[in-house]
């Protein structure tokens, strides 16, 4: 079935290094012409899964298919993808343009016509080099680099650098565009402008992309869907706006989001009513999902607010960071830490060691069982029955 | 802080001709070695090139260019100077694509590189005179074991240290063997700094063969390491001394007679000093000249800044 996909399928494959288990059984699917996320913390295991579908390292077990083909076996000269290197992987002794045209050379001249200078004289030479100068041509003028085609890598900022390692990339028009963490050696400010023409030169390739990062802003802003791996596994893979409003999984709830998302100790009556230390929280579990005991509560930062009755909590400072202003407290309960994220308008003058109270719409709330999954099924309790 | 600061302005200012003078201090020892070591006897050695001065003799005489004319019409000379080029023309690629090969096999090879490396640096570390007596074993025509492997095929063996057709080939294979472990080390640490990702780019940039990725990953980026190999091992190739003395003294019949043994000769045997710093000379020449190939000519091509 999947043989038919277009786009790059990677089916549960694994990887170990000296005995240790790097990849878990990892499926992914990209869809040609998408632009998939692939965001986990450092050693998650998410560069070890992308060399693997470059083809620059084999896995253990698994497959991968790049436009319906397998290709697990295959070498990354025989796979039609592409890929960007953090750290640019220029060739240092060639220049701009030559660095370009290496992927075509490669494939379209023969090793004789390959040759520095008595290449020229080959048959057939004049023509596939004028062709591939052409294409090289075309290739830098849509990255803005139509004027440093002279220079040598060394002579070219960071973002220069990085603009030619897109440009040699695209330049074959790959079925599969693969991307290792391409703007973390940037500076801030270049990083956020890069974003945008990274996802437009994608738009106009149209093929399928792959891009690794560790950056959660980088993954939520440029990606049609976002693939959250930690510890070797895809945890979940969904659209930005799912992942960060809709988790399966608390890792995954705690790893989206800046400040971190608020995470509760609660337990599930014989009713299935969630309680945190003994106050209910108007959510209810319900249908097939009969679970009781421990739990969790998780609550992104603007989901609560300040309100005249609810969880008692301690304030313990406040950044104002402009739009907004986040109030640090800690849980009267149970110790845990906890930010709100409000309008700066809205917020009395609170010294450290005041109390405050905290309420939030049961329906915004997330429930996550003893492992973390998450418990979708819930439902909110009437007011009355909450006390 | 500020106090402090406003009272150091004027110590500071007393003690810049002082840093000169500790400045000066420090650097006295290295300039008074390099004046005496180096640039004293160098200045001798163009000095007495001049004179007829011989080791002994009460009195010199200037005689200007005379014992570079000699040099021109001494056949003993342009002989040494041939067999040395030869030497330096074997020894060189020799032991520079040999040592390359061996290095490129260690690294690509996932066990034993520490034991291979120190193997192959073994006679860079040990005494070329006492390894010279090993290598006369060797290459004896009669007890040596190489001729007894070459009897067991049915080859009569030449005698390779004292016949003039293999002579100067047999000192140039004992130099390729003394060079490459030195020049291995080198290429394996000019190895170990090409990074990882410029290979994994070159194979999904379509490289199709070892050879294509060495061509454009390994041979470029190791440019910097061979030019400074090149270098190396010409200039300690044109310095061949010591498996000359031990093993042929320049025979047979002044067919392995190299530069710097003919310079001993003149100087230390016929004590003609003079003469033999004339030879010194030409030998410095050639040295300085290898250097401003280097830093003139090649260096602006491995360097891709």
């Amino acid at each position: 079935m999947t043989e038919s996909v277009t786009g790059i399928v990677v089916e549960n494959a694994t990887r170990n290094f000296a005995g240790q288990q790097v990849l878990k059984g990892v499926s992914l699917a990209v869809a040609a012409g998408e632009f998939v996320a692939l965001v986990g913390p450092s050693g998650c295991g998410k560069s070890t899964l992308m060399r693997l579908i470059a083809g620059i390292d084999r896995p253990d077990s698994g497959r991968i298919l790049i436009n319906g083909r397998d290709v697990t076996t295959l070498r990354p000269a025989a796979r039609d993808v592409a890929m960007v290197f953090q750290s640019y992987a220029l060739y240092p002794h060639l220049t701009v343009a030559e660095n370009i045209a290496v992927p075509l050379a490669m494939r379209r001249m023969s090793a004789a016509q390959r040759l520095p200078l008595l290449g020229r004289f080959w048959p057939g030479s004049q023509a596939r080099r004028r062709g591939i100068r052409e294409e090289v041509g075309s290739a830098a003028l849509a990255l803005g680099l139509g004027s440093l085609l002279d220079r040598r890598p060394a002579q070219l900022s960071g973002g220069q650098r990085q603009r030619v390692a897109l440009a040699r990339a695209i330049v074959r028009h790959p079925a599969a565009f693969l991307m290792d963490e391409p703007l973390s050696n940037l500076d801030a400010a270049l990083r956020v402008h890069t974003r945008r023409e990274i996802v437009e030169i994608h738009r106009r390739a149209g093929a399928a992309t792959l891009y690794v990062t560790h950056d959660q802003a980088e993954a939520l802003t440029m990606a049609d869907r976002v693939a959250v791996m930690q510890a070797g596994q895809i945890l979940q893979v969904a659209s930005p706006r799912a992942i960060y409003a809709d988790p399966d999984d608390l890792r995954v709830a705690t790893f989206i989001g800046s400040p971190r998302i608020n995470t509760l100790p609660a337990e599930i009556d014989g009713h299935g009513l969630a309680r945190v230390a003994g106050f209910p929280t108007g959510v209810r579990l319900c249908g097939a999902e009969r679970v009781t005991g421990a739990a969790t509560l998780a609550l992104r930062p603007e989901d609560l607010f300040l309100a005249d009755g609810g969880i008692p909590a301690t304030a313990e400072g406040l950044e104002f960071l402009g739009e907004s202003l986040l109030l640090h407290a800690r849980h009267v309960g149970t110790g845990t830490a906890l930010v709100l994220r409000l309008p700066p308008e809205l917020v009395p003058d609170l010294p450290p060691g005041s109390r405050v109270t905290l309420g939030f719409d049961p329906g915004r709330a997330l429930l996550f069982d003893a492992q973390g999954r998450r418990l979708r099924d819930t439902a909110v309790v009437p007011e009355p029955s909450l006390v | 802080m500020s106090d402090a600061a406003i009272l150091s302005a004027p110590a500071r200012r007393r003690g810049a001709s002082g840093e000169a003078i500790t400045a000066w201090a420090l650097g006295l020892p290295a300039v008074l070695a390099y004046l005496v070591l180096l640039l004293l006897p160098t200045l001798a050695a163009i000095l007495l090139a001049f004179t007829d001065y011989e080791l002994g003799a009460p009195a010199f005489a200037w005689i200007g260019l005379g014992n570079f004319t000699e040099l021109l019409g001494d056949r003993g000379f342009a002989q040494a100077l041939r067999n040395t080029i030869f030497y330096v023309a074997v020894v060189t690629p020799g032991s520079i694509l040999g040592a390359l090969a061996i290095a490129l096999l260690i690294e690509a090879g996932t066990r034993g590189r520490t034991l291979f490396r120190a193997v192959f640096f073994l006679p860079v570390v040990s005494l070329t005179v006492a390894m010279a007596s090993a290598w006369q074993y060797l290459l004896h025509p009669s007890i040596g074991p190489l001729n007894a492997v070459l009897r067991q095929v049915g080859i009569a063996g030449p005698a390779w240290l004292s016949s003039s057709d293999t002579v100067m080939w047999s000192l140039a294979a004992i130099g390729i063997w003394e060079n490459l472990g030195f020049n291995l080390v080198l290429f394996l640490a000019g190895l170990t700094a090409i990074p990882r990702e410029l290979y994994a780019a070159a194979e999904v940039d379509g490289a199709p063969s070892a050879w294509e990725r060495f061509r454009l990953v390994t041979w470029p980026m190791l440019g910097p390491t061979t030019l400074f190999v090149l270098t190396i091992t010409m200039i300690r190739s044109v310095r061949v001394f010591d498996t000359v003395k031990v093993l042929t003294q320049g025979g047979p019949n002044k067919a392995s007679e190299v530069l710097l043994h003919a310079m001993y000769l003149e100087g230390f045997t016929y004590f003609r000093l003079g003469y033999s710093a004339a030879i010194t000379l030409v030998f410095l020449a050639i040295v300085l000249a290898l250097m401003w190939l280097q830093t003139r000519v090649l260096d602006k091509r491995v360097h891709y800044g």
